[in-house]
Order: structure tokens, then C-alpha cells, then sequence
């Protein structure tokens, strides 16, 4: 009876088994190309409330143009250091990234992007003149776009809720806000180094390319004296924190503030007047891609007028695609999300804004270590001692009567 | 006359090559990068780097402490006020004890969050009660109470199976020969259950001291435990060195602290410590 | 004193659970928020069952654990075997310590020792895409091992070796033996152990977060990434259907008994 079952169990398994692989692999191995994009999260518009599915349009484009069926397998990061991470480490390969520009030059610079064939992206006539070529002013990190398309850019702003901070707050307007210590426990900062280096950077003044060590060890140093009044290092939890109220103070890139401001309108918003960052993220391939004319198809769908407003309108961020900019739906779009979103987020000239640059090798190591230094700065208070004390006294002293009174036991 | 044929000699075969494989050679490996530098030279760099984290240890080992205690000083009870029910109410406990033990750590922790949030359902609550909000995520209290919420279970679960196989006539026994219910407790359940709590320190101590998901959470990124710190130096291949050190030092303490906690278990049952969880389904 | 007993076990479970109640009732919030309950609704569940992501994951941490511990059980009930016929000690004790180690070690450490193994494989063997299901599988079944060679081992030493040598004496051969008397004794041990590595599977995170790849993205990976962005209340609706799937397991492997009974698990 007992066989019965188990013979039964193992040929159930059996027949479970290649089902369960055959299944998996439907999309994959048979036939079906995969193509792997890895791109922020949130940035991308996913089919959501009624918008566009960009990947998903893809590839019924691309069965419709090509008669071949493809597969987006679409996944996210939260930094560009971690995309670097993924993309150095050689373990995952991918077929398009959309790093930032520092990233960007970075990666050239390390021999990781393959550059493009622009006879498969035709519609890079979309990009406005200031972003795409080689006389393009937001191009530095990626001289003549040899390796990347640009695919939406942007500011790094403060959010604040109107509810926690005071219309007259003398600190509004600048970095000061969020070292401000009356607003202890409601700030939020950003949770990968380079950014939250940058935000002290600015607030002191200083180039965020710095060449100097002591240069960076102020910033250090203003990060540690933020710590303590600090919520919490957040990246896209921020969404979340800001919308529901938890947190009062961050300060993130504008295109997501559009998006908490839409599900809470007391959220507002600024350029800080000390200077912050513009950023370009664009769209490359990397070397070890498989699928590079694919990838390539998939750069040009996305600057084609459905799915580049499609993001776009997503997003909020600002698009450097003339198709975009210039559509009257998109303008309309934007101004009943809030009246002034067109002009926070195109108006770049009204802001004073710097870029970051790739650094050298050596600089990037004392980044890192000033980051782990600043992520292990830890003050243990004295109430945690003196529980922790008070736990070692009493589990001491117990074992130590229990180890007399059986030693006096057995002595009998 | 036991003869064993080739068949049955070999059998273990296919498990140790595997166990050489998988076990051993990563943990040749942790060590390998712990005592390297990030071009492979044999140094000691990293060993002497973790002074940085000092802190960090000190604290994860605080935490681990206190959620441990606190466990066990509602589980206990709790166990043994379980353990005196009917039987058929000792089986629907038994289930509901199991039941977060088995659903997954990462949503109860996102439940705790979004419940405790500054702008979460708690505050909002006190707030329409005209009561002041209660900052608890970012801070230690949050992280600390994020463990004892999520591990508490597993520290309930092997005492209540302990005083569950505790024959009652020793408590009889003791009654008879003119015990007080105090000396009853101290002398001979608490003794008789000692396994069982060993079993569940080590089963809320080890996850506690090692993990990065509540405090990322609970504490917002603020509070850097050693889970976080080991994986957010693992997230990139200039730093997998330190975050080697620092994995084989987590090794080292948890392997001394689990000896020293096994030493005072009556009845000596080495690499029962963390099967609760397995125990948990089946009992 | 009873009423005090039970208040305080009502008072500890009611706390316990608050998060998950609360967690499972605003999945049915329409309006998607914490703050307010603006009516019973459907709508996050649709949207789940939308979700060619969610499913995906389910579906490859299914087929993940399916064979996980299909080969977990398979390899371990073997090592069971030998391990009990094993003559030197030393060998035995060896070999039990190793295995132990996936279950002692935290969850952490395990990852990242397997993860710096891959890595080096990757990287001699050139090959970057190395991570994801195969990566995945071998750690699953590293971490389900200890929990089947347990469920199994004891099972083994109840045998009675009268039996076996008395099949061996009416003709069979030591391999016959075992499959046809002592195999049929030890199943209830192989059943927990595969139950237990497939729930051992199901649920792990943390050590599929340092071996897996976009490529390969299961439940609780997806939860993972869920809930360091923008989070959806469909993970919600996912994981209050988690919770009752696990209940509804729980009270069936306990009240209806049989399985349970047998399992060997301890």
C-alpha cells in the first residue's frame, strides 16, 4: 500500500516536472527571442490606470513589422551604482540599460557599452538638436552619442508637505531645509552616494566633480551631522513615505515628484538656489549583449510618438523628443496635473544646475569608503547599553546560581 | 551477517561530492576573499578594516540580544499557558503559532511598516484620537520591535513542542513531595523545557543578528545592521573582500555564541538548534 | 487564573496578527490607500491576476521548488543510506558537520559564499549568463539537504535490520533488500523531508537574493523588489493570498491528519 503511494508520488512528480518546465520555458527557449532591459524603477509606462504598456506595444510592433515574436523581459534598479554593479560584475547580461550620464561615461570609459548602429534607430531625428550630436550641449558624458540615446532627463528638486513645513520657513528655497533640525525625523535622503554626496556638496558649495579629498570629507562630514535628524536613506520607498505623510522633507528627482504630488496635493516643490544637479538618462547596449540589432529596434520604438508621450506622461520627467515636447495633448496633459509641472520640469535655464562627471578611479574607492564610513556612523545610546548590560548581569548571575546550587547538589 | 553491497556504500557518494561542491568550496571561498586584497594578494586589510565596523557588530549583537530576551519573556508563558488547554484548542494555537512562521518574513515585515509609519494606519488612528504620533520606524525601538514581531514565533513554537512532551506525572511527582507551584516551575518544568528554549534562542537569535530586510525597513536605511552593511558591500565586486571578512566574523561570533548556548542544554542534542522551523509543519 | 492564561494568549496572537489582518482587509480597499476605506472592491486582485510579472514568479518559484526538492530528496535520501551504513566514524561525523553547515550558518552568510562560487565560475568560464534557474536550483537544494538527510535519518535507524537480513536470506541482493523492504519503511520520513525542502524553497529570500538574476525572478524576489519602490496595493491582494494559502495548508496537513502523523520531521 505504502509502495503504492510512493511509486505514485514519484510519477506524479515526474509528469509535474518537464509540465512545469515546459511551461516555463514557453517564452523563452523555443524560438522566441528574450530581450533583457534593465531600466529605473517606475520609469517606464506599464499599462497602468489605462496608459500604455511600452513593452508590451513593442513587441506587437515587432511582431507586426518583423513577424517574429519577441519577449521584453523588463527589470529594475534603484542607483546607478548598483546597475554598475550588475553590469561589472559580469554575472547578468543585458541588452538595454538606461544609466545616467556620469554612468555613462563611466561605463565608455570602461570599455562595457557597444556603440550603436544608427541605421537601425532612424528615429533619433526625434531627439532634439541640445541632447542628441555632436554639437548637443547635454551630450558631454558621451561626445556625438556614439553610445547612447537619450531617453528622458531631468532635476533634482526638495519635495516638502505643506502640512509639516511652514509657508514662511526661512530655510524654503534652499538645501538648508534639509539640515534644518526642526524638522528632526521627517527628512529623508538619498540612499546611494553620489546623490546624497551631491546634496552637501551644493549645500556647501563646492564642485560635485571635485578633484580634492578634503573636498569630499566636508561633504562627509555635513552628511554626518545630518544623520542623527535624518528619517531614513530612501530610494523609491520615498513614493510611499512622501504620499501617506510618514516623511515631510526629501529631496529627489522632479518627474517623481509630479507622481506623489498627484496622490497628495500637499506635497510642493522646489529648486534649491544653491545649484543642483541635471541629469540625462539614456539608453545603451551593452558589449555582452546578445540581441544588439533588437536592442537597437527597441531603442528606436521607444522615440516614436506613442510610447516616447506614453513615458513621458508616466514619468513626468522631462523628454528631450521633439515629438513629445512639442505635442499639444502632452502640454495639456501636463498642466492639469498641476499647473506649472510644464514649465518646473522644461525650464532648466531658470535653475542654476551643474552635471555629474565620471570620476577617477581613485576618487570613486574614497567615495565608496566615505560612504561605508557614513553608513556605519552609529551612535549607540546609553539606554542600549544599559539594557544590554542589565541582560548579561541577570543571564550571569542566573547561570551562576544554578552552577553553585547543582555543584552543592552533587557534593551530596 | 550484515553484508552491505556496493550499492549501499556508495550511496552517500552523490550528497558528499555535492557537499564538497556547495558546502565547502563557498565557504573555502568566503574565506579565500577575507584574507585578499580585490587583486587576490593574501592580506589583512580587510581583517583590520572591520575596525569601521564596530559599531555595527556592537549593535546587531545588542539587538539580537534584546529581541531574544523579549521573545522569550512573552513566549515563555505563552508556551506554557498553551501547553495547559484542551487539546483540541492546543491544535488551533499550535496552527496560528505556525502561521506567520510559514508566510513569508518579507510581507510580515512590510505589514509591521505600513502599519507603524509615521503617516501609517497606527498614527493615524492616535492622530484622530487628538493623541500625539508615534515615531517608530527609523528608530532602534522600531527595528528591534520588527524582530520580535517577526521571530517570535519560532521562539514560541519549540517550547510549547517541549512542554507539550513534558509527562505530567513528574509535575504530580513534584506536587506530591510538597513543591510549591514556584519550586514546581524552577525545578522541574523550566529544567525539562531547557531544550526547548535553547532551541528557540538560537532560532530567533541567528535570524535576528543576520538580517538586513527589517532593518531596512523598520529603520529606514538609517540603522545599518550587519546583514545590511555585508549585503550592500556584496552589491559590488570592488567591496565583496570586506563584506567576506565581515561574513566569516558573523560566522565565527554565531558559532561561539550557538557552543556556549548548547553547552548549557541538559540533553546534549548537537545541530537540533535551528530544525524548529522544520519541526514547525509537521509536529 | 485560566481567564488570565487565555487573555494573555488572546492578548499575544491579537498582536501578532494585527499586521496581517489589517494587511488582508485593505487589500479590499478600493481606494488603494492606507488612509482611508473607501469600500469592498475586487480591483487589486484584478490587477494581480494582470500582472504577467507576479505570475511569472509564481510560476518559477513553484517549478523551483518542485525540483529543488524533488533532487534534495532523492540525493539525501541516498546519503541517508549510506550515512546509516557507514562504518567510519570519523567519515560519518565529517560529513554530518558539513551538511549541518547550510542550517547553522544565517541565511546571509550562505548566500554570499555560494554567490562568490558562482561568480568565480562565471568568470572562468566567461559566461555572463551564469546566474538564474541552474544557480538558483543548486543553492535550493544545498539548503534543502540538512532538513531531508533529518527527516530521513531517523527513520533509518528505527529499521529493524532483522528484516533486511531476513529478505537477504529468502534470496534477495542487498540493493533488492533495500528497495523492496526497507524503502516502503522510510517513505513517511522521504514525504516530510520533500515537503519540508519545497516549503523551505518556497519561502526562502535571502539566499536567492545573492544567486539569482532578472532572468529568474521568484515570489518572494518579486515581493522584494515590490516593496523597495512605489508599492502597489495588487502586493496587497498577493499577499493576502499567501497568507490564506498557508493557512489552508496548515489546517489541512493538521486536522486532516494522516501526513502529518507520519511526517518525521521531529
Amino acid at each position: 500500500m505504502r509502495k503504492v503511494r510512493f511509486s505514485a508520488l514519484i510519477a506524479a512528480a515526474l509528469i509535474l516536472l518537464p509540465l512545469l518546465f515546459s511551461a516555463c520555458s514557453e517564452g523563452g527557449v523555443s524560438g522566441t527571442k528574450t530581450l533583457y532591459v534593465y531600466n529605473w524603477g517606475e520609469y517606464i509606462s506599464d499599462g497602468s490606470e489605462g496608459c500604455l504598456d511600452s513593452n508590451a506595444a513593442f513587441e506587437e510592433w515587432y511582431f507586426e513589422t518583423y513577424g517574429e515574436r519577441v519577449k521584453v523581459n523588463y527589470s529594475t534598479f534603484s542607483s546607478n551604482e548598483s546597475l554598475y554593479a550588475k553590469l561589472s560584475s559580469g554575472s547578468v547580461s543585458y541588452d538595454v540599460v538606461v544609466p545616467s550620464d556620469y554612468m555613462i561615461e563611466r561605463l565608455i570609459a570602461e570599455d562595457l557599452l557597444a556603440p550603436l548602429n544608427y541605421e537601425n534607430i532612424p528615429e533619433i531625428s526625434n531627439i532634439l538638436p541640445e541632447f542628441w550630436g555632436e554639437a548637443s550641449e547635454h551630450s558631454a558624458h558621451d561626445p556625438g552619442n556614439v553610445y547612447s540615446v537619450p531617453y528622458l532627463y531631468g532635476m533634482i528638486g526638495i519635495i516638502y508637505n505643506t502640512a509639516m513645513v511652514d509657508e514662511d520657513d526661512p530655510s524654503l528655497g534652499s538645501w538648508k531645509l534639509m539640515w534644518d533640525e526642526k524638522h528632526a525625523g521627517n527628512i529623508l535622503q538619498f540612499n546611494n552616494s553620489r546623490d546624497a554626496f551631491g546634496s552637501a556638496q551644493y549645500f556647501l558649495g563646492l564642485d560635485v566633480n571635485s578633484d580634492s579629498e578634503a573636498d569630499w570629507r566636508r561633504a562627509l562630514e555635513k552628511l554626518k551631522e545630518q544623520k542623527p535628524i535624518l528619517q531614513g536613506y530612501v530610494m523609491d520607498e520615498i513614493y510611499n513615505k512622501m504620499e501617506n505623510g510618514s516623511a515631510g522633507i526629501a529631496a529627489y528627482y522632479a518627474g517623481d515628484y509630479l507622481a506623489m504630488y498627484e496622490n497628495n496635493s500637499d506635497l510642493e516643490f522646489f529648486y534649491p538656489e544653491e545649484g543642483t544637479n541635471l541629469y540625462v538618462d539614456a539608453m545603451c547596449i551593452p558589449k555582452s549583449s546578445k540581441n544588439k540589432e533588437l536592442a537597437e529596434r527597441y531603442i528606436n520604438f521607444m522615440l516614436t510618438e506613442e510610447p516616447a508621450i506614453a513615458n513621458a506622461e508616466y514619468t513626468y520627467y522631462a523628454s528631450p523628443n521633439r515629438l513629445v515636447v512639442e505635442s499639444e495633448e502632452y502640454i495639456e496633459y501636463m498642466g492639469e496635473i498641476k499647473e506649472d509641472a510644464y514649465e518646473k520640469m522644461y525650464d532648466t535655464d531658470a535653475v542654476m544646475t551643474s552635471t555629474y562627471k565620471n570620476l577617477s578611479g581613485e576618487k570613486l574607492v574614497l567615495i565608496n569608503q566615505l560612504w561605508e564610513e557614513l553608513k556605519s556612523d552609529i551612535e549607540i545610546s546609553a539606554g542600549i547599553y544599559a539594557i544590554c548590560g542589565v541582560i548579561i548581569a541577570v543571564l550571569v548571575s542566573l547561570f551562576a546560581y544554578f552552577g553553585i546550587r547543582n555543584k552543592i547538589r552533587n557534593s551530596y | 551477517m550484515k553484508k552491505s553491497s556496493l550499492f549501499q556504500r556508495l550511496a552517500a557518494a552523490p550528497h558528499i561530492v555535492w557537499a564538497v561542491m556547495f558546502i565547502v568550496f563557498p565557504m573555502i571561498f568566503v574565506l579565500f576573499f577575507a584574507f585578499t586584497d580585490a587583486d587576490g594578494n593574501f592580506s589583512f586589510s580587510n581583517i583590520t578594516s572591520l575596525s569601521q565596523y564596530g559599531h555595527v557588530f556592537v549593535l546587531s549583537i545588542a539587538f539580537a540580544l534584546i529581541a531574544t530576551v523579549v521573545c522569550l519573556i512573552i513566549g515563555y508563558p505563552l508556551a506554557y499557558f498553551m501547553s495547559k488547554q484542551s487539546p483540541r484548542a492546543q491544535k488551533v494555537l499550535m496552527v496560528l503559532v505556525m502561521l506567520p512562521m510559514w508566510c513569508n518574513l518579507l510581507i510580515r515585515t512590510y505589514a509591521l511598516m505600513a502599519l507603524l509609519d509615521n503617516g501609517g494606519l497606527l498614527n493615524s488612528l492616535l492622530v484622530s484620537l487628538g493623541l500625539e504620533k508615534l515615531s517608530i520606524v527609523g528608530t532602534n525601538f522600531g527595528v528591534i520591535l520588527g524582530m520580535i514581531y517577526d521571530f517570535l514565533p519560532y521562539m514560541v513554537l519549540p517550547i510549547f513542542t517541549a512542554m507539550t512532551k513534558l509527562d505530567p506525572k513528574f509535575i504530580e511527582a513534584s506536587q506530591d513531595l510538597g513543591c510549591t507551584s514556584w519550586q514546581t516551575m524552577t525545578r522541574v518544568i523550566m529544567p525539562l523545557t531547557a531544550s526547548g528554549v535553547i532551541s528557540g534562542v538560537t532560532m530567533v537569535f541567528v535570524p535576528s543578528i543576520s538580517t538586513f530586510y527589517i532593518s531596512q525597513k523598520l529603520g529606514a536605511g538609517k540603522i545599518d545592521l550587519v546583514g545590511d552593511t555585508i549585503e550592500r558591500l556584496f552589491q559590488n565586486p570592488s567591496t565583496y573582500n570586506v563584506g567576506a571578512a565581515i561574513s566569516l566574523v558573523m560566522m565565527v561570533l554565531i558559532i561561539i555564541s550557538v557552543g556556549i548556548m548548547n553547552r548549557f542544554s541538559d540533553d546534549k542534542q548537537p545541530g537540533d538548534a535551528k530544525t524548529g522551523k522544520g519541526g514547525g509543519i509537521m509536529p | 487564573m485560566k481567564f488570565l492564561q487565555r487573555s494573555y494568549i488572546f492578548l499575544v496572537f491579537l498582536l501578532l496578527y494585527i499586521p496581517i489582518i489589517v494587511l488582508i482587509a485593505f487589500s479590499f480597499n478600493e481606494a488603494g490607500s492606507l488612509a482611508e476605506y473607501s469600500g469592498f472592491s475586487l480591483v487589486w486582485y484584478e490587477e494581480l491576476f494582470a500582472d504577467e510579472e507576479a505570475l511569472t514568479s509564481l510560476r518559477n518559484s513553484l517549478m523551483l521548488a518542485v525540483s529543488s526538492s524533488l533532487i534534495a530528496t532523492v540525493i539525501g535520501t541516498f546519503a541517508a543510506l549510506g550515512l546509516h551504513r557507514m562504518r567510519a566514524k570519523w567519515i560519518k561525523s565529517a560529513v554530518n558537520t558539513v551538511t549541518n553547515i547550510p542550517m547553522m550558518n544565517p541565511d546571509i552568510v550562505t548566500g554570499v559564499s555560494m554567490m562568490l562560487l558562482f561568480v568565480a565560475v562565471a568568470g572562468i568560464l566567461r559566461a555572463n549568463d551564469f546566474f538564474g534557474f541552474g544557480t538558483m536550483l543548486i543553492a535550493h537544494v544545498t539548503f534543502n539537504l540538512p532538513y531531508v538527510i533529518l527527516s530521513v535519518m531517523p527513520r533509518f535507524k528505527a529499521l529493524d535490520v532483522s528484516l533486511s537480513e531476513a529478505a537477504q536470506d529468502l534470496g534477495c541482493t542487498p540493493s533488492q533488500a533495500f528497495f523492496k523492504v526497507e524503502l516502503p519503511e522510510i517513505v513517511p520520513g522521504i514525504v516530510s523531508g520533500l515537503m519540508l525542502g519545497f516549503t523551505m524553497s518556497l519561502d526562502d529570500f535571502v539566499i536567492s537574493h545573492f544567486v539569482s538574476s532578472p532572468d529568474f525572478q521568484t515570489l518572494p524576489l518579486y515581493v522584494y523588489n515590490q516593496t523597495a519602490h512605489n508599492v502597489k496595493f495588487s502586493m496587497y491582494a498577493l499577499s493576502a493570498l499567501i497568507v490564506v494559502t498557508i493557512l489552508i495548508i496548515l489546517l489541512v496537513v493538521n486536522f486532516a491528519g494522516s501526513v502529518g502523523k507520519k511526517g518525521g520531521a521531529k
